[in-house]
Parts: structure tokens; sequence; C-alpha cells
């Protein structure tokens, strides 16, 4: 049970950390970010670079996972997603844009990283061992310990700084926002940087453990849909919540349902069906959006 | 100079230019070579590897004037399809072939593709060499497709065969992905256990491709406590991550599979705690490789930047199609003629040192000569690297 859970937790903070991005740029845009795997992806190819590569540090390798998905964020929302807000009332313009940008992404990545699995060396070696209990490498226990770190970090400044409070005012109610002098342009870009770097930087974090490849966009952004429908689209708590429970029914199903084949997923996917026929908004979403 | 003269004069240049050009490129006759699988997408390395080394022995004979075809020279182009990885691709990407009049077709690189383009090929009088293992593509009455590599259910045994003589090997367990190949492969692979008399202590757990961290789907399988464990048909993603987990699980037995897989892949993504694992490698190994398998590494790792160790398998198939081709010329339009020189066909294999022969096999698996022979190689992973553990030959 130890072991369960720990997985879980482990499995949870990361994930957590892949939604609040998805879910902020929701939230900010009303757009859904079917990018937000490759962004990941693009991000743990950039840490790969900078440390397999270029042989500097790992932390190094974060930062510059950060920034660079930080540009390209800002970059999509202004030059891309802004136009096209602006001229169609459409949602599925946005969709499309979304989905357009993704395969476009895909083709990057395929041309200045190649097609392989790329992984850089354990960042701490040993492994954790409660008398076979409770199994965890040091570099997991790490890893997630930075993944709430940086959840935690992500909430204080949605809570506590100006740029956090606009954000969230025009989460709440765009037009408001902008009658209340908020700069409605300026932060829905921040916004689209802030989630795009989140992505980077998960992946980031997580080329030490799973490696990365060209493949895993396409699953990841399957993923964190799924946890802002469990947690309720656009809602910080939920895309936190969505992740941890995700992580938690993974980590459950994985053990108790393997004897019965690969089903964890085909449970988690009906008990979702059956959860948004009752609950469509979500745990945490409010009816009206 | 008016208008009409500039759009006159350019149009001339134009023209000339092509005319120029045209016949510059059209010295020799084209002969289409095609390529159907995948090269995007998790599976991505398998097809790409594929495609590249179509496309680098092509350059290289190209470069060399041509390959000789009873008495004509003609150059070589690829034709390449990404499928996918999705069947419905596959029959588009065949069809195409069809379109193209290309008789000789490399792929699909897995099992369903594999299945799905056979109507099209048969209709369309195209030989296809899928990376794909189902008997029934092999076996009579189906006859257009040749097996591009050694399957799992002939490396398999030798794998386990030669590991229950040298090191004591007695329980053995299966852990594939949830998809098509994986799972067929798992159970041959089971079935090959069982019949040489290993216990089969696991072979339920199952993974999906995108998992991001395996150890609670290794812990039941290492709870039962193999000797070897066995990644049935793993791919070069997953296979560091597997690896690594079970290590850090404290798992000390062996661990195998019957893929090929990437040593930096290995190496990045699992370390030292990689050493020890056992795969099939690429055809070739330094004692065997010749001078020109040498050169097509070269080459190879100059066109793209970075080589990868199936292409040593992968560079066989389009030697196997225009060798059989140049032994009987009729066969260029007609894959009935292919199909009868098949039976006696001999040439010799450039890849490899001494009198070492191109050659279809097959009969023991297939009923007929339905493969094409290349080595058998089974690598172990050390510091960085793959160490050749011993070869075999098929059939």
């Amino acid at each position: 049970m130890e072991q369960i859970l720990a997985n879980g937790l482990y499995l949870g903070a990361q994930y957590a950390l892949i939604a609040l991005g998805l879910t902020l740029i929701f939230s900010l845009m009303n757009v859904l970010n079917f990018a937000h795997g490759q962004m990941y992806v693009l991000g743990g190819f950039v840490t790969y670079t900078v440390v397999a590569q270029f042989g500097l540090p790992f932390i190094v390798g974060l930062v510059a996972s950060a920034v660079v998905l930080a540009v390209v964020g800002a970059g999509v929302e202004r030059f891309l997603f802004r136009p096209v807000v602006a001229r169609s009332k459409r949602e599925e313009s946005t969709m499309l844009l979304a989905a357009g940008i993704a395969f476009f992404l895909d083709a990057v990545i395929l041309l200045l990283f190649g097609e392989k699995q790329r992984g850089v060396p354990k960042i701490v070696n040993g492994v954790f061992n409660w008398d076979f209990r409770l199994v965890m490498p040091y570099d997991r226990i790490l890893i997630g310990v930075l993944a709430i770190a940086m959840i935690a970090g992500f909430i204080a400044l949605m809570q506590y700084t100006r740029a956090g409070r606009a954000m969230r005012a025009l989460a709440q109610d765009r037009m408001a926002a902008q009658l209340m002098g908020v700069d409605v342009e300026r932060y829905s870009m921040l916004g689209f940087a802030l989630g795009a770097m989140l992505a980077g930087l998960v992946g980031g974090l997580l080329v030490t453990i799973t490696g990365v490849n060209l493949g895993m966009g396409g699953p990841t952004s399957i993923k964190a849909f799924l946890m802002i429908m469990i947690g309720g689209a656009g809602v910080i708590s939920g895309a936190i919540a969505g992740g941890f429970i995700l992580g938690m029914m993974e980590s459950i199903g994985l053990t108790l349902l393997a004897a019965y084949g690969d089903i964890t997923y085909l449970v988690i996917f009906a008990s979702l069906m059956v959860f948004l026929a009752f609950r469509p908004q979500g745990l945490m979403g409010k009816p009206w959006g | 100079m008016n208008r009409r003269t500039l759009l006159k004069s350019t149009a001339l240049a134009a023209a000339a230019s092509l005319v120029f050009f045209g016949a510059a490129s059209a010295q020799n006759p084209v002969l289409k070579i095609g390529f159907v699988g995948v090269t995007s997408g998790p599976a991505a390395a398998w097809g790409i590897s594929n495609q590249r080394s179509m496309e680098t022995r092509a350059a290289w004979l190209n470069e060399l004037g041509g390959v000789e075809i009873d008495g004509q020279k003609y150059d070589v182009q690829i034709v390449a399809f990404d499928d996918q990885k999705d069947p419905k691709r596959a029959i588009a990407g065949m069809e195409k072939m069809a379109q193209e009049g290309i008789h000789y077709v490399v792929g699909p690189n897995v099992d369903d593709g594999a299945a799905a383009v056979r109507p099209v090929a048969e209709q369309n009088g195209i030989m296809y060499f899928p990376y794909a293992f189902p008997k029934e593509l092999y076996t009579a009455p189906a006859s257009n497709a040749i097996l591009g590599m050694v399957a799992n259910y002939q490396s398999g045994p030798a794998i386990y065969k030669y590991l229950m003589e040298n090191n004591g090997v007695k329980k053995v367990a299966f852990v594939a992905a949830n998809e098509s190949d994986p799972l067929s492969q798992r159970d041959g692979g089971v079935e090959a256990a069982k019949a040489l008399g290993l216990e089969v202590v696991s072979d339920s757990v199952t993974y999906q491709v995108d998992t991001t961290d395996f150890t609670p789907v290794l812990l039941p399988v290492l709870q039962s406590q193999p000797d070897l464990l066995v990644l049935s048909g793993v791919s070069p993603a997953n296979a560091p991550q597997l690896i690594r987990s079970a290590r850090e699980l404290g798992y000390t037995g062996l661990i195998s599979t019957e893929t090929a897989q990437d040593a930096t892949v290995l190496q990045e993504g699992a370390g030292e705690l990689a050493n020890g694992f056992i795969s099939v490698g690429g055809a070739s190994t330094p004692e065997l490789a010749s001078d020109a398998m040498r050169e097509f590494v070269d080459r190879y790792t100059k066109m793209f930047g970075e080589y990868n160790d199936e292409s040593n398998t992968k560079v066989y198939a389009l030697e196997y199609i225009l060798e059989t081709i140049k032994a009987n010329p009729a066969a260029m339009n007609d894959v009935e003629e292919f199909k009868k020189t098949m039976d006696t066909f001999e040439a010799p294999n450039p890849f490899m040192v001494g009198d070492a022969k191109l050659t279809y096999v097959g009969t023991t698996s297939f009923g007929q000569k339905r493969q094409v022979s290349v080595p058998l190689v089974v690598n172990e992973f050390k510091d960085g690297a793959f160490q050749t553990l011993f070869v075999a030959q098929v059939d």
C-alpha cells in the first residue's frame, strides 16, 4: 500500500504540473491548446541538448527549457492566437489552429532533434528502500519534490502578485477586467507564456527519468485534457486535483488490476464517462463555464 | 525592355533550363523502389532507419553510375510514404506505389500495416518486404511478402536456449506493451519458452506505450522472481525506462528482448543499469562487417548525422531487390518472374566478410522461401556499446 501511495503521489505531482499550464491557457483565452504535449516534448529536448550535448549542469538545462518555452508560448499567442481570436468568433478556429501548431511542432522537433529517444544521466544516484515495502529512487523523490515546489510557486504567483491577480481577473470575466484597466493583450500573452513554460519545465524535469521522444506529445496532451476534465476546465485547483486523482488512479489500477491485463486506462476512461455524465463541469468547475 | 519582352525572355530561359537540367539528370532511366512505413510518432525510429538505409545505398549506387540490369544502367530512386503506423494509411501508401508503377516496396514496419496492404500488393503485382512477423503473410497461399529480418519466433528460442545452457535460467517472465506487435511477440515467446521447458512465472502484465513511470507496472512481475525478464517487442523508447525501473526495484536477474535496440539510447536512458541487457542486434558485428558495410555506415552517418545500429539489417532489403532483378531482368516489371528466381537465387553478400551469400530462406518457418537471409546477431550491452554474445543463422 505504501508503494502504491508513493507511486500515485509521484505521478500526480508531474501530472498536476502538466495540467496547470493547459488549464491556465484555457481559463485566460478559452483556447484548448492541443499543442501542450508538444511543448512538453520541446522542453525535454531543450534540457537534453543543454545537459547531454553541451555538458552544462541540469539546472541550466531546466532554466533554458523554461525560457525557450516561455518565448515560444508568447510568440504563439502574439502572432497566431491573437489574430485568430480577434477575427473569428468560432471556437473551432482556435482549435484547428492549436492542432496545426501541434503538427508543426512535431515536424520542427523531428528536424531539430531527430526521431530517437533521448535522455540525460540520473541527477541523483541511489534508491530509497524501506524493507521492500517502499522502494523509490532518490531522483524520483527529488523530481516529485521539485514538481510540488513548482506547483506551490505557481499558486503563490497567481495569489500574491499583480500579474497573478490580473490573470485571475481575466479568467473570471474578460470584459470586466478590461473595464477595470487590465491590459488584456499583455496578460493573455503572459499567461500563454507561463502555461507553455510550465509544460517545458515538466518536460525538462522528466527527461532525467523517462527521457523524451518525438511521439510523447499527443499522449501527454490527452492525459492533460483528462486531468482538467476531472478537475474542471479552467480552474487551477481543479487541475491540481485532477492531476493527483489521475496519478493515484493509475498507480492503484496498475497494481490491483495487473492480473487482468492492461485495463487500467479502460477503467479510468469508463469511470470518467460515468463521472462526466453526472458532473460535466468536473469536480471544481462551474456549470456556466 | 518592355513587359512583353521581359516575360518572353523569362519563359524562354525557364524552358531552356528545364531542357538542359532535364537532359543532364536523365542520363540513366530511373528504377523506382518504394518504401511504406512509419517515419513519425513513437515508432518513427523503425521506419526512418529503413528509409535512410535505402536512400544512402541508392545515392551510393547512383554515384557509381547506377545499377546495371541486362546491360542498361538505372538510377535508383526511393519513393517513400509515411504510414504513421496506421493500417489505413499503409493501404493508401501501397496504392500510391501501385499508381506510380512501382513493383517492389520495402515495409510496412508493423503487423497490422503489413496485413492490411496484402490485398493491394497482390492485386497490383507488388512484392513487399515487411518488418512484421505474422506467419500467414509468408506462408502459402500468400506469396508476395518477404520477411526483411529475423522473426522473434526464430530469435527468441535461440536466446532462451543460450541462456538456459550458459546462465542456468529456469524461470522466465514476460512484459509487453498493449499493442498488436508486442502482444503477438509475447505470445510467441511464451510458447517458445514453454516448449524449451522453461517455467513461465508471469505473462499477463502489459503497459501503455506512453507510460512515464514503470515502477507500478513492473512490481507484480518482479514479485514472481524470474531468472529472466523478457521485454517482448519493446520499442527503443521504452527499453531504457523498463530496465532502469527493474534494476531500481532490486531485480538482479537477466533482461532480454527480441527487438533491435540502440546503444546510445540505452546509455542515455539507463546508463550502467543497462549493462548485461541482451537484445537482437543489427545484422552485423565488427568481425562480420566487410569494407562495404563500413563504407555504408560512413556514408549514412555523413548523410544523416547519426547512425542507427538497426540499419545493419535494413540495408539488406534494397540489395536483395536489386540483385534478384539483376539475376532475372524480366522481374523488373513482373513479380512472378521475381518469385521464380527466388528459389535458386544466390549472389555475393557485399556487407559481410568471407564468401557469405545473399539467399532467400524461410522454408522451415513458412514452408517456402519468403525471408531474406541475414545473420542473427545477439548482443549484450556493456558500458555504452553492444558486444556480440553469439551469431546464428536462420533456417
